[in-house]
């Protein structure tokens, strides 16, 4: 029996490849994003694992916060006197102190005066001190040419960035910076390289004399950011770090090294945790495609072979030895799949490398293949296949064995009526649990959603056999018309394997509706974007940086000064610990921001001349605030408890969340830079002078950007159609491995009709009648899939947007023209599908197909 | 009732065997309380005009598809009383059945196929019978070919092999040379009867042809559904004579 499943596997090795494609495509992206992942993940900890010295002081990590890594370069306020810097350094235990500066906001300008680097990475700046070169570690930066920075006026840049802009020792380099000045020069002294690798992941960085940090980002301040401590010969760590901290003031703190090392590299790969989250859920949905088109090439290979199998039932074979030679091909093909899909992942994997590296973020080295990666591509490969086969399996264990003698065989198809009615079940069923997830009833909203939407995915799939004849006699109606008699083979050739039709139309429905509702949330939150710019923002320009981080005020004081002005509105912000967790403490002048965009008083005031924070009223109910409330804010060292003056109406266009006064921040000891800008005009202004004036004001600061408030829309809509664009993209390979289902489908049915197609031929049907006979066929079952997808799709983007309408997709917007594209392309993909087995059909030698059996 | 005039005891035996097709309208009463016993060790041929439930009666003897309603007993087991897996067992183990159509695996060679029962079995296969078996359909040259590369006769007598090499108690054929020329079906026929007559094996054989009908101990003559006459120790003449009558029969009715 063992052999004999082989061999005809192995007979049937086009259509077994076909299967096996899905296999494929869905392990490489399980592949893909775990080895790409990893490779990240090796590179970042290349950058920031072994980087800390023995001991290391810093401000003191907000109570009830594990890790205070993840907030680094949000800047705490807290700064260590030089004094401190001194004492720990005389220390007997000590070897070495030295104190560090850090900005991640200093960039360096190209010769264009363009910022250097990937938009959104930080711009780097230390202060540069001879490290305590310990014998075995590698320097965190190397001297590579020139000479350390030693006076104001001078800079030294690493030389990834040397590279890209091709700056030469000597050569003045434009800075921007944050301070009151923002457009500073130096003369490049010397090039450092950072690590090993050089490589910073898009970032730059530059470093100064300390005296000149100082200046630069302490407000002369001689004070540091953190301070390396090298302990002398024979004294450990952990001793160094108590000995340390007996030195230092409640809000700072002493770690060793090592820590500091563990915490930076679990924020690392919590962070590329999401990521690879994001990847495996695409992987997960080829894969849930794919299973339809595996159960699809099974049955249909189970229905050839029945009669093969009826012969082994006459001949004895058990009903179970039967459902096992269909289970062993499944994990046959599962490991051919998994292993070609473990290639194709690490070429994906290569592929994400060089996407990446094209926009300056280069991960050099080679690929990180882990054993767990290994298996769970097997894992994956096999057990999906196994999946899909079973029901076919099931189905080639009910062959009676009289069928063996009888030339026409039916499959007993399991009742109809059991699988309406358990499709039924699983679409209600899915449906409530959706509605329960959306409507918050549920306790896990994500996880009700996600199961609802995979159960009334499979109801309809179930349906589909039934609900699929009605659509196709529509979508194929006007063929025998148009057509004649090829146009009445084409809809009866769809028609005539109801199940077999649906489970193909099925593929290309998931991976519609996915693209459908995620396209319906995404029209949905660009029209409630515009809406309320519309009627919530009174300000005609806007001044944002286009990687978001925040910039000199001095903009914001240049644009008071031009005529036409009435109100310059800023907002500023810093990461903090609110009420324990982990949030974002904006700042504003809440007079000025009226002006700008009018906020909505639900309780209290919004004067905060006088310190204390305004809240949204969201916020307030979910953290139970009201006026009067005290909230405890932590800003890495600096802490201070702020009673709660108003809340404002959550359903706010550009403010959300915890603010607080400009006057505040700048108490808590955060440096004044603005993230937005807001400018009112007078009434009457010329605009267009006006912007102008506004982007003459910016000219010093390439990357700050003035935007009226038509640009500035556009912006916004930009930022959701990109992520659009991304998700469309990964939803596509789902639409793939759909398009294959078609083609394959369409081969084996084909082949099935060897016979058939042999006689319409011999009866005087022409080559190019039987290929547009399949082309139409096609046409019918993509354009089914479409329809069926389309409307789930709007069924659950609409729900979606039902759901989340209070947290401000409030305008339900359906995009009809680009729905009814989709339906356009599906015919097209459908002619394309059938591209190929048409021309086999076509190639048929007559004779031969007759005496097929 | 059937009296058998053999002593043997009875290898099959069938008991008000009914078979209907449809219902209603297509309602077809393809057997009608029909009464058999083939005797151990003895060559049964059945003959009758198309339509008349031949193949139904071999398919329901042989546990390939159940009664409407009766018995039929295989040994002393009746085939009803009988779960699936039971029902497999006794077909692997004690039925082998020749098809009208060859029915063979296209993608196994000869002997795989030939094999194939005792593969499925996972029993050894006795390599000194089986090499009786394939000198006596003359096939060992044809061995490695796969049933597209072989001619007709050459694939029925695969299909002879593939149901005696597994030594099954009873063998039920369905017009094993329905399709052959008449010199290869006397090869195949005399290679059945030999079986029958040196290795005491029991053969039900559906045929058409009184020449074939011949070789057989007995014959049974079927006629819509239930069994209309019998003859021993036949001969191409008696037969053929026998049929006439029934077509005029058939005729005048
Ligand atoms: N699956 C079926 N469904 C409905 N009717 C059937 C089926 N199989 C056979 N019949 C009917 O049962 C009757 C007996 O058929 P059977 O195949 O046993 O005839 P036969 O004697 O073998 O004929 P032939 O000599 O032509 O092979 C016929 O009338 C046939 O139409
Ligand atoms: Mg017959």
């Amino acid at each position: 029996m063992l052999r004999a499943t082989l061999k005809s596997l192995a007979a049937r090795k086009l259509r077994l490849g076909m299967s096996a494609f899905a296999i494929v495509i869905g392990v490489a992206f399980v592949v893909g994003s775990y080895v790409f992942t990893d490779t990240l993940n090796r590179t970042f900890n290349d950058i920031f694992g072994d980087l800390s010295a023995d001991v290391v002081v810093r401000p003191a990590t907000p109570e009830g916060q594990e890790s205070w890594a993840t907030l680094a370069g949000a800047g705490s306020s807290v700064t260590i006197p030089a004094q401190t810097v001194e004492e720990i350094g005389a220390l007997p235990e000590v070897a070495s102190a030295d104190g560090e500066i850090e900005s991640s906001s200093l960039y360096v300008l190209d010769r264009d005066g363009d910022v250097v680097g990937v938009a959104g990475a930080p711009g780097v700046a230390v202060n540069w001190y001879e490290e305590p070169t310990s014998d075995d570690e590698d320097p965190v930066l190397d001297l590579v040419e020139g000479r350390a920075p030693e006076r104001s006026g001078e800079v030294a840049l690493d030389d990834q960035t040397i590279d890209t802009t091709g700056y030469q020792i000597g050569d003045e380099i434009p800075m921007v910076t944050l301070g009151d000045q923002p457009r500073i020069t130096a003369e490049l002294v010397g090039v450092v390289r950072f690590g090993e690798s050089g490589s910073l992941a898009g970032a730059t960085l530059a470093a100064f004399d300390t005296a000149t940090a100082q200046e630069l980002f302490l407000d002369g301040e001689n004070a540091f950011n953190r301070v390396s401590v090298t302990a002398a010969e024979g004294v450990d760590a952990e001793s160094l770090r108590d000995t340390v901290a007996g030195l230092l003031p409640d809000n700072l703190e002493a770690m060793t090294g090592e820590a500091v090392d563990d915490e930076t590299a679990s924020a690392v790969e919590e962070g590329l945790g999401f990521f690879n989250t994001f990847l495996l859920i695409f992987a997960a949905i080829a894969l849930f495609v794919g299973i339809f088109l595996i159960l699809n090439t099974f049955s249909i290979l189970v229905a050839q072979r029945s009669q093969e199998m009826a012969l082994f039932r006459a001949l004895g074979a058990s009903r179970r030895q039967v459902t096992r030679s269909v289970m062993l091909e499944a994990v046959v093909v599962g490991l051919v799949g998994a292993t070609l899909g473990l290639l194709l992942g690490l070429a994906v994997a290569v592929g994400l490398q060089a996407i990446f590296a094209a926009f300056g973020m280069d991960f050099g080295g080679g690929l990180v293949l882990q054993p767990r990666t290994v298996i769970v591509a097997y894992v994956v490969g096999v057990l999906v296949t196994m999946v899909a086969a079973f029901v076919p399996a099931r189905r080639a264990s009910k062959v009676p064995p009289v069928a063996a003698m009888r030339d026409d065989v039916v499959l007993p198809s399991s009742s109809r009526r059991n699988h309406v009615l358990s499709g039924g079940v699983l679409v209600v069923g899915g449906a409530a649990a959706m509605a329960a997830g959306l409507l918050d009833i549920a306790p896990s909203a994500a996880v009700f959603v996600g199961l609802g939407i995979l159960a009334v995915f499979i109801g309809v799939a179930l349906l589909a056999p039934v609900i699929s004849v009605p659509i196709v006699r529509v979508i194929a109606g006007w063929y025998p018309k148009t057509f004649g008699t090829v146009g009445r083979l084409a809809k009866e050739n769809a028609l005539r394997n109801p199940r077999r039709t649906a489970a193909t139309a099925s593929a290309l429905m998931i991976g519609l509706a996915l693209v459908s509702s995620i396209s319906v949330v995404g029209a949905s939150a660009n029209k409630s974007i515009d809406e309320a710019l519309d009627r919530g923002m009174n300000a005609e320009f806007v001044i944002a940086s286009v990687s978001g981080q925040p910039f000199s005020p001095a903009i914001a004081d240049a644009a008071r000064e031009i005529d036409g002005v009435s109100t310059v509105a800023v907002m500023r912000g810093s990461f903090a610990v609110i009420d324990g967790s982990q949030s974002y403490l904006s700042a504003v002048d809440p007079d000025a921001f009226n002006e700008a965009s009018e906020l909505t008083m639900v309780e209290g005031t919004m004067d905060l001349s006088g310190g204390g924070l305004i809240v949204d009223s969201d916020t307030a109910d979910s953290e139970n605030l009201a006026v009067g409330d005290t909230v405890p804010l932590d800003l890495g060292g600096s802490r201070t408890e702020q009673p709660v003056a108003g809340v404002y109406d959550g359903d706010h266009p550009l403010m959300s969340g915890y603010v607080t006064g400009l006057q505040t921040l700048e108490e808590l000891g955060i440096t004044p830079a603005d993230s937005t800008v807001y400018v009112v005009t007078e009434s009457g202004a010329d605009l267009g002078h006006v912007q102008a004036d506004l982007e003459e004001a910016t000219s010093e600061l390439p990357m700050v950007t003035v935007q009226n408030q038509e640009e500035y829309k556009a912006s916004q809509r930009d930022q959701v159609n990109q992520l659009l664009y991304i998700v469309y993209a990964l939803l596509g390979l789902g639409i793939v491995i759909a398009i294959l289902g078609i083609v394959n489908t369409l081969a084996l049915s084909v082949m099935e009709r060897t016979r058939e197609v042999g006689l319409l031929r011999a009866v005087g049907l022409s080559r190019r009648q039987l290929r547009t006979t399949i082309r139409l066929e096609s046409v019918a079952i993509a354009v089914l899939g479409a329809v069926l997808g389309i409307g789930l799709g709007l069924i659950f983007g609409v729900s979606l947007q039902r759901a989340v309408a209070d947290e401000g997709l409030d305008t339900l917007s359906v995009p009809f023209g680009q729905l009814i594209t989709f339906v356009i392309l599906a015919a097209l993909v459908g002619i394309l599908a059938a591209a190929w087995p048409a021309r086999r059909a076509a190639k048929l030698d007559v004779l031969r197909a007759i005496n097929t059996e | 009732m059937t009296t058998h005039t053999h002593d043997q005891p009875a290898a099959a035996t069938a008991v008000e065997l009914t078979k209907i097709y449809g219902s209603g309208d297509t309602e077809v009463v393809a057997l009608d309380h029909v009464d058999v016993e083939f005797a151990a060790g003895n060559f049964t041929a059945i003959m009758g005009p198309s339509g008349s439930g031949k193949s139904t009666l071999m398919h329901c003897m042989a546990a390939l598809d159940a009664p409407t309603s009766g018995k039929v007993y295989i040994g002393d087991i009746e085939l009803s009383s009988l779960n699936d897996k039971d029902l497999t067992r006794t077909r692997r183990d004690r039925l082998g059945f020749i098809f009208q159509a060859f029915n063979l695996v296209p993608t196994l060679n000869a002997k795989e196929n030939i094999t194939l029962p005792l593969d499925i079995a996972g029993k050894d296969v006795d390599s000194e019978w089986f090499d009786t078996v394939i000198r006596t359909v003359g096939l060992s040259d044809r061995l490695k070919h796969k049933p597209s590369e072989l001619s007709g006769g050459q694939q029925q007598r695969v299909a002879c092999a593939r149901a005696l090499v597994s030594k099954p108690d009873i063998i039920f054929a369905d017009e094993p040379t329905g399709n052959l020329d008449s010199r290869s079906g006397a090869e195949i026929l005399a290679f059945l009867r030999n079986s029958v007559r040196e290795l005491g094996q029991t053969i039900v054989m559906v045929t058409h042809d009184p020449g074939a009908a011949a070789y057989a101990d007995r014959v049974l003559f079927l006629g819509d559904g239930r069994i209309v006459d019998e003859m021993a120790e036949p001969t191409a003449e008696k037969v053929l004579e026998r049929m006439k009558n029934f077509d005029t029969i058939g005729q005048v009715s």
